[in-house]
């Protein structure tokens, strides 16, 4: 009687956590549908998934019970970990250096200031350049 | 090419993790299987070889700790908030590209502060400036300077708990010399 009891409350855990899992992947299709831009949409994209997954994990960790099994789920999260923010970050700034984003959804931009400062400074050298030819 | 010859000593991390993950692939963890794991990593490491990863030697597994809580808890209420903005802003959200320069130059911890800020939604590293170890991040739903500077301390106090768990000796100290002189303002104030 214990053991059927406990059973069914295991399940109810491996339950919720599997439909918590699947609402961070909704989270993440609603985001990319009414996200303005490609930086926003990437957000979505790439984050609720950490978590999502983690959530899955752990209701496979609750429902096969085998410590065999724990090290094997615990280095698919960290593997995702590892190379989600990468992947985020490359398409993050791909996607700015070639502006594909929308500029006016932005409040603050500190990083466009230091580009245009960069670009200016640039500029400023080559006229001192052309302007004094050099002696030779 | 000419190979910088890496000691074993900074290479033993990369052969333990890769014992581990081969342990756990097999789902087998007995000393035979161990053993065999250890031979393939040391020639993996060594045939494929990439730029040595400078750690700074301490691990504080008592910091470690309430960081992981705190990362999960910031996961859990980020990853909602990122759903519940999709929801109701959608459209109309609003965003900024916010430069923070941390106090570390060290690569790792950058790229570690990186990471965590990454993992965690509303906020990705566009670009790094390596000189400065300035960060360029995008974050969602920023309106006015205010919630910049809410972003700034938040990264700051972020790299200070990793700077706590795996930091170099002296970024800790230059941690503490900022912790005292804080007190100390806050103590005359």
């Amino acid at each position: 009687m214990i053991v059927e009891n406990s059973q069914s409350v295991l399940d109810v855990v491996v339950a919720v956590l599997l439909i918590s899992g699947a609402l961070m992947s909704l989270a993440a299709g609603v985001g990319l549908v009414r996200f303005p831009d490609l930086l926003s949409r990437m957000h979505a994209a790439t984050k609720p998934q950490v978590l999502g997954l983690l959530l899955f994990l752990l209701a496979l960790a609750v429902e096969f019970r085998s410590w065999a099994l724990i090290p094997v789920l615990l280095v698919c999260w960290i593997f995702q970990l590892l190379t989600s923010p990468v992947s985020a970050h490359m398409v993050g700034r791909a996607g700015y250096r070639t502006r594909h984003m929308r500029r006016d959804l932005l409040t603050i931009d500190e990083l466009d200031d230091v580009v245009e400062k960069a670009a200016r400074q640039r500029k400023d050298d080559r006229r001192k350049k052309g302007a004094q030819p050099d002696p030779g | 090419m000419i190979r910088q010859r890496i000691p074993l000593i900074t290479e033993l991390p990369l052969v333990i993790w890769l014992v581990i993950v081969w342990g756990a692939l097999w789902q087998d963890f007995s000393p035979g299987n161990l053993l065999f794991g250890a031979i393939i990593a040391y020639v993996v490491a060594n045939v494929f070889y990439l730029p040595p990863v400078e750690l700074s030697g301490r691990f504080n597994v008592l910091w470690a700790v309430p960081f992981t809580v705190r990362f999960l808890f910031k996961l859990v209420t980020a990853s909602a908030e990122v759903f519940w903005l999709g929801l109701s802003k959608g459209p109309r959200l609003r965003n900024a590209v916010v430069a923070v320069q941390l106090r570390s130059s060290s690569d790792f911890l950058v790229t570690a502060t990186g990471h965590a800020l990454s993992l965690i939604p509303g906020s990705l590293v566009l670009e790094v400036d390596r000189s400065t170890s300035t960060l360029y991040l995008h974050c969602l739903n920023i309106n006015s300077d205010d919630d910049a500077d809410t972003i700034r301390r938040d990264v700051r106090a972020t790299e200070a708990w990793l700077i706590r768990i795996l930091g170099t000796k002296e970024d800790l100290a230059l941690l503490r010399a900022e912790d005292r002189f804080a007190r100390e303002r806050e103590a005359r104030s």
